[in-house]
């Protein structure tokens, strides 16, 4: 019995020391693909590359007072920025990285994790709210709206490789893809012919759901102040910061065990956890390099490409899977 | 319908080609300068604040005019001389003759307005802008610059 809780807080340290230090470094990854996508070096001067910026970051936000604003929901203000990682660190528990590594394996991970991205909504709802300040409540508003829409074909698409797999399971589901790259859902198949699309979907609604730019109408600098978290500073605004990039991580991880065959080899060899960090690292990169090539979109044009384009596209292909896998 | 799927066809190929231009610029070198470990060579017409020429002797080339004092129209200029005799042959017989020396040379760079009359209307090319823009500090006194005691110092 004592081994089980002792395995159960192990798991629980390495699942939040991972992705704690994934936040951290993401935000020294994200600044310095920044620099060179804008031809400058970035932070280089704390360390060899800049390598001691997180630590020097973490070290100034926790020094800051945190200051409550008059008039605002003093308990939500405070629990807004911890619900906006816990989920995150949540949904490490169910992420298998490789064949032996993962927490727990668990029949639904799938609808777990999805429960679990769908708090983090709640969490700018609340700072937005909490904080009594007119630029949080919009922002929150809109960041509601564009989570509501975009989990849509998120879960449309979601459905569709439930659907051919036929489990929820997310180890079983790379296990299902085993075996090189030929088997992985991206590559279409006679059941699923519009796989590589259903990726794209995929991709951009796990941009908008962790409020990525050109997705982050909740964080619109030049209208919105500073968005849901105006009002924060100190390790509020950090909390806010690291459950960001540990969304992110979330969500290439979920990409790569959907769509690319989590830890597998692209040609069958050496399947392992290496592989799935390679994988979502690259992934990662794509975001930060999505993040700064475009410009942020107007939320008219962010809600018609969800509810005019995105949606009726999954829906087609879901029900075309469902027919053809019928068929064949 | 064709016009909609065409839409979304050209949408993303717009977004590919963007994002074909920043992968590119990715692995370009960058082109800022680390600024307070390297600096970048001023042009030659960058307008510092002023600084005496010296001329083959190490000397100010300054005659004491006083016309940068009188061209100036901040009054930030100040500068005092005196009289020294020397001797000099003229046609084989010593002669004995007065010039005017430097013994100082203010400029308060507070009102200083880095308009450049003073350069322009000295006859003898003795006062340059220099290419010094480090200049912050905290306290009035450091901006008030004691040129000869700068050419002095550019000197030794």
């Amino acid at each position: 019995m004592s081994l089980t809780i002792l395995n159960a807080v192990i798991a629980v340290v390495i699942a939040i020391a991972f992705a704690a230090l994934n936040a951290a470094y993401l935000v020294w990854a994200e600044r310095r693909g920044a620099g060179r996508i804008q031809r400058r070096p970035g932070p280089n001067v704390n360390g060899p590359l800049g390598l001691l910026q997180p630590p020097a970051d973490g070290l100034k936000l926790m020094t800051k007072q945190l200051v409550i604003p008059g008039g605002a929901d003093k308990a939500l203000f405070m629990v807004a920025p911890v619900l906006a990682m816990a989920p995150a660190i949540m949904s490490f528990v169910t992420i298998p990285f490789s064949d032996s590594i993962v927490a727990r394996s668990m029949d639904i991970g799938v609808l777990m994790i999805f429960a679990f991205a769908s708090l983090g909504a709640m969490s700018v709802l609340l700072a937005g709210w909490s904080s009594r300040n007119k630029y949080g409540v919009m922002a929150s508003v809109r960041a509601v709206s564009q989570n509501i829409s975009y989990e849509i074909p998120m879960l449309i698409t979601v459905i569709t490789i439930v659907m051919m797999t036929g489990t929820m399971n997310l180890k079983e589901l790379v296990a299902s893809q085993s075996g090189g790259i030929w088997n992985w859902n991206i590559v279409p198949s006679l059941s699923s012919p519009l796989m590589p699309i259903s990726f794209l979907i995929f991709f951009t609604c796990s941009l908008a759901e962790t409020n990525r730019a050109p997705f982050d109408l909740g964080e619109a600098e030049s209208e919105l102040v500073a968005g849901f978290h105006t009002e924060y500073g100190s390790m509020g605004f950090g909390l806010f910061f690291m459950g960001e990039y540990a969304n992110i991580v979330i969500g290439a991880s979920l990409i790569t065990i959907l769509f690319l065959g989590g830890w597998d080899c692209p040609l069958g060899l050496f399947p392992g956890v290496w592989w799935f960090l390679l994988k979502i690292y690259v992934l990662i990169f794509s975001f930060i390099w999505i993040r700064w090539t475009f410009p942020r979109t107007t939320i008219y044009g962010l809600l018609n490409l969800s509810w005019k384009i995105l949606i009726p596209i999954s829906l087609f292909n879901l029900l075309l899977t469902a027919g053809l896998l019928k068929v064949f | 319908m064709g016009a909609y799927f065409s839409e979304i066809f050209r949408g993303l190929q717009s977004l590919a080609t963007g994002l074909g231009i920043t992968f590119k610029e990715f692995f370009k070198p960058v082109v800022t300068v680390p600024y307070p470990y390297e600096t970048i060579k001023m042009s030659d017409r960058f307008r510092g604040h002023i600084e005496l020429v010296e001329n083959e002797e190490g000397k100010p080339k300054c005659v004491a005019c006083g016309m940068c004092q009188r061209a100036c129209p901040s009054g930030c200029i100040s500068l005092a001389s005196k009289s020294v005799e020397y001797e000099v042959e003229v046609k084989g017989e010593m002669k004995t003759k007065k010039k005017k020396v430097l013994t100082k040379y203010n400029l308060n760079f507070t009102t200083c307005s880095l308009c450049g009359q003073c350069v322009e209307s000295c006859n003898f090319g003795a006062i340059t802008f220099s290419k010094e823009y480090n200049l912050a500090s905290s306290r009035k006194e450091d901006f008030h610059f004691d040129l000869l005691n700068r050419l002095k110092e550019r000197n030794s």
